[in-house]
């Protein structure tokens, strides 16, 4: 496909601003004029962002920035440039992890289940949404590996899916604990009985761990039969696969940090509703919160004291703090919304903006390459019409890897970013990328 | 809430001072200063003061033009406006926990039961009551919700007191029906199963009720029914005593709501109407009101149309609108008015057309502008106070007044 494109930016000359994101990796592209928040240091007024080949070259203030000659140079003077925001828990694309047969599924992956042609992707391409860990549900203790993705526009889940060096495709792993998860046999009707079963789980996993590497020391014994329940746990023991795990209540929550503590594997707090009662403990486990901002406080019995302020209370903590959407619980559309309204309940703003971007790049492992304007990262990037975190501020455009995936001025896109008909079909595909005109065959 | 008289309490708030006196003599008098206020019914007011005696806007105007008597409790404000409407809810009835000794607002024994009443089952004491007036809320349409054919009665209240008689407006405001798939039973044998079937059922509850009403207006009194709840109730729609309000999404339930309201002459209310912009001349055409979706409702099923520019689009064609929170049936439990109309205005809702339509726009369609909805000399002492653009993400509500008494000073 990429070489068909080649054929048509040639014909184009390729040097139509702004034209087929792919024509304009061939060269580099300079966006002029803007502030430029880098979420690495102070904003930069009337910067300049060089990007190339799908990465960012620089970016720093215009008279440090040389611009190639033959770069398309793009004037964005009063617009606002930040990286794509990072959303550490999603729902898009229709996820689906294990199914009732039982409390854990360790061996499933969300890889399996995910519609690529989902709307909820492009309405996160129109939120700013370019970076996320895509979940399957909180219903039970361990429902399954999720994949960290970019909301590329892609035909199969392996155009979205982020890899790791040896081309394997990252993720973590979800668990819950607390009301969710509580339900008729063969789950735990207790919260006692779930810790007990996730401990018998892990127990089991080291066993595994133990078998394999006796294997591995002694050629004499043979390795345990490959069991993939018992691989995904082992990633998880072996820290390579991080547990994202839903908790509310102030118990539940130091029920993961006690089982993490003992199993050794990492793990993100998500939701955290009662953050205020424990943000010590937290701090001190130095687990990282990815939260939730919900409009009231409620809707079941463990979110009864959900706080707006709990973004501030970790902050005041010490604790590396992100925003999620779990869409469709909260819209990825309003994205931006989660973190200015944690800053009216008084969180630093910049620590808020941090929490949209970089520090859920770092609880994805991902903060070489995703969330800050820094040379070598992505070229993920946002082109706003003003602050971030004014309700007036529209996203004008949204960038992924040096390729334009949303641009609000076309129409086939705008409807994604403001509803009506047509924002809840899947996705047509054309099987070829948008080009210069109005983005017609997307 | 409630603070004995005599307790002060100094606010520093973006370098505005605001005093706030409690207790029971600020019922009696208190006055509201602000940089901006706005009556909404006239021009803002710059350095404006709002005069409310005996729980009454006394005066409105410039500070150099209203004397306050001595000694009066002064609060102080970026902006000021008025109470806010939430023109469709169903908080205290509906309860924080979403468990069943909380969850009053949708009876699912029978698809039509106009005889529920609103007063029947509200909480004042529900945190969620709190919660919004907590934002400015002072006023809200709030009954029985969406799920069933006709689900019950709706009333309007104020978000204090510690009965309902102590919060009540109105006590039967609307008759609350749902056309669309939310009010449709799966279960094989039960009625309405489909779209064509519920119109059937409302029009043959109409028409039964039309003949009630004919035979109670009988001369002879032992011609007269026996009394019926059920059909009393709908002989007010019938009347045009309370309006028939529709909670309904797609453009074919609402032409549907159309189509029975002009058969029964009803005075119909649209609840909801995703996809009222695809509609625009129907309903500018039929004169009836819409109590808009929250522009951020979840956009799926029948309400997959819905946009956040719905809003902009009917106040363009000069439609009567308001903001409502909804219903949500899991997290969060409520929305917040004030921040559905703020993402209204996000999208380019002039500001003093969303305030409107939160306020006096929203008295007019519940039929309470008489005492509610703006700043005028007569009406209720129901003020908000914020420290910034009101429906800026970052602004605060800093204070907020009903009937001239401090109901929340917290910073919110």
């Amino acid at each position: 496909m990429k070489r068909i494109l080649s054929v048509v930016c040639a014909a184009t000359g390729g040097l139509v601003a702004p034209a087929g994101a792919w024509c304009l990796q061939e060269s580099p592209m300079a966006w002029e004029g803007a502030r430029i928040l880098t979420m690495d240091g102070e904003a930069i007024e009337q910067g300049v962002l060089l990007v190339h080949q799908g990465k960012i070259v620089a970016v720093g203030p215009a008279e440090s920035v040389r611009i190639p000659e033959d770069a398309v140079r793009r004037d964005v003077s009063g617009k606002v440039l930040m990286p794509g925001l990072v959303c550490t828990h999603s729902h898009c694309g229709q996820p689906n992890g294990g199914d009732r047969s039982g409390p854990m599924h360790p061996g499933v992956r969300v890889l399996d289940g995910f519609n690529v042609r989902h709307p909820s992707i492009q309405k996160a391409q129109a939120g700013g949404v370019t970076t996320a860990n895509v979940m399957s549900g909180s219903g039970h203790l361990l429902s399954g590996q999720t994949i960290y993705v970019k909301f590329r526009d892609g035909r199969t889940v392996e155009d979205l899916v982020i890899r790791g060096e040896s081309g394997e495709v990252l993720g973590g792993m979800k668990m819950a604990n607390g009301t969710n998860s509580r339900r008729d046999p063969p789950f735990p009707g207790s919260r006692a009985k779930s810790a007990a079963l996730v401990r018998e789980k892990f127990v089991a996993a080291q066993e595994y761990q133990r078998k394999r590497k006796a294997a591995e020391e002694d050629p004499e014994k043979q390795p345990p039969a490959r069991d993939l329940a018992m691989e995904g746990l082992l990633e998880v023991l072996q820290g390579k696969r991080v547990v994202h795990h839903h908790t509310h209540r102030h118990d539940d929550i130091l029920t993961v940090l006690r089982l993490s503590k003992e199993f050794g594997f990492r793990v993100v707090l998500h939701h955290v509703s009662d953050a205020g009662l424990v943000a010590e403990e937290i701090a001190a486990a130095n687990a990282p919160c990815s939260i939730i901002v919900v409009d009231s406080p409620g809707g079941k019995i463990e979110a009864k004291d959900i706080a707006l302020e709990n973004g501030a209370v970790l902050e005041a903590a010490g604790v590396l703090v992100a925003f999620h959407t779990d869409d469709p619980i909260t819209d990825s559309r309003l994205f931006f919304r989660s973190a200015a309204l944690a800053v009216r309940a008084g969180m630093s703003r910049r620590t808020a903006l941090e929490g949209l971007t970089i520090a859920g790049a770092k609880m994805l492992d991902l903060e070489d390459r995703v969330g800050s304007l820094v040379p070598g990262k992505d070229a993920d990037f946002l082109v706003l019409s003003g602050d971030p975190l004014s309700v007036y501020t529209k996203v004008e455009e949204t960038w992924i890897e040096g390729e334009r995936v949303f641009q609000r001025s076309l129409e086939a896109d705008r409807v994604f970013a403001v509803g009506g008909v047509g924002a809840g079909d899947d996705r047509v595909f054309s099987g070829c990328c948008y080009g210069p005109e109005e983005g017609a065959d997307r | 809430m409630k603070r004995s008289s005599g307790v002060f309490l100094g606010l520093l708030v973006t370098g505005c001072l605001v005093t706030i006196f409690g207790g029971s003599a600020s019922a009696q008098e208190v006055a509201v200063r602000g940089r901006v206020v706005y009556p909404v019914s006239q021009a803002p007011i710059e350095n404006g003061v709002v005069w409310i005696r005996q729980g009454k806007i006394q005066a409105i105007g410039t500070s150099t033009e209203i004397t306050l008597p001595e000694g009066i409790p002064v609060l102080e404000a970026e902006v000021v406006t008025p109470g806010l409407i939430d023109a469709h809810t169903v908080v205290g009835l509906s309860g924080a926990l979403n468990q069943p000794h909380d969850q009053d607002q949708l009876e699912r024994s029978a698809p039509m039961q106009p005889e529920l009443r609103a007063i029947d089952a509200y909480n004042p004491r529900e945190r969620l009551v709190d919660w919004v007036r907590s934002f400015g809320v002072t006023t809200i349409h709030t009954g029985h919700a969406p799920g069933q054919l006709i689900s019950g009665q709706t009333m309007i209240v104020k978000t204090t007191g510690e009965t309902v008689d102590d919060a009540l407006m109105v006590p039967f405001a609307m008759v609350a029906a749902t056309l669309g798939p939310a009010a449709l039973s799966n279960d094989k044998g039960k009625s309405p199963g489909t779209r064509a079937k519920a119109v059937a059922l409302l029009r043959g509850q109409f028409l039964e009720a039309r003949e009630y009403l004919r035979k109670r207006n009988a001369e002879d009194p032992s011609k007269r029914p026996a009394a019926n709840l059920r059909l009393d109730a709908l002989a007010k729609v019938l009347t045009r005593e309370v309006p028939f309000l529709v909670t309904a999404q797609a453009s074919q339930d609402l032409m549907a709501a159309l189509r029975v309201a002009r058969e029964f002459d009803l005075d119909l209310v649209l609840d909801g109407a995703a996809d009222s912009h695809l509609l625009l001349d129907e309903l500018a055409a039929a004169e009836v009101p819409v109590i808009l979706h929250p522009p951020m409702m979840r956009a799926h099923g029948d309400g997959e149309n819905a946009t956040m520019e719905t809003a902009l689009l009917l106040a363009d064609r000069g439609i009567p609108f308001a903001f409502q929170s909804g219903f949500e049936a899991y997290v969060p439990k409520t929305r917040v008015v004030l921040f559905e109309a703020a993402i209204a205005a996000g999208h380019d809702l002039p500001f003093e057309a969303t305030l409107r339509a939160l306020t006096l726009g929203a008295a007019e369609i519940l039929g309470v502008e008489e005492r509610v909805g703006s700043l005028d000399p007569g009406k209720d002492g129901d003020v908000v106070l914020f420290d910034g653009d009101p429906f800026e993400y970052t602004s605060h509500v800093t204070g907020v007044v009903i009937d001239g008494r401090v109901v929340s000073d917290s910073l919110r």
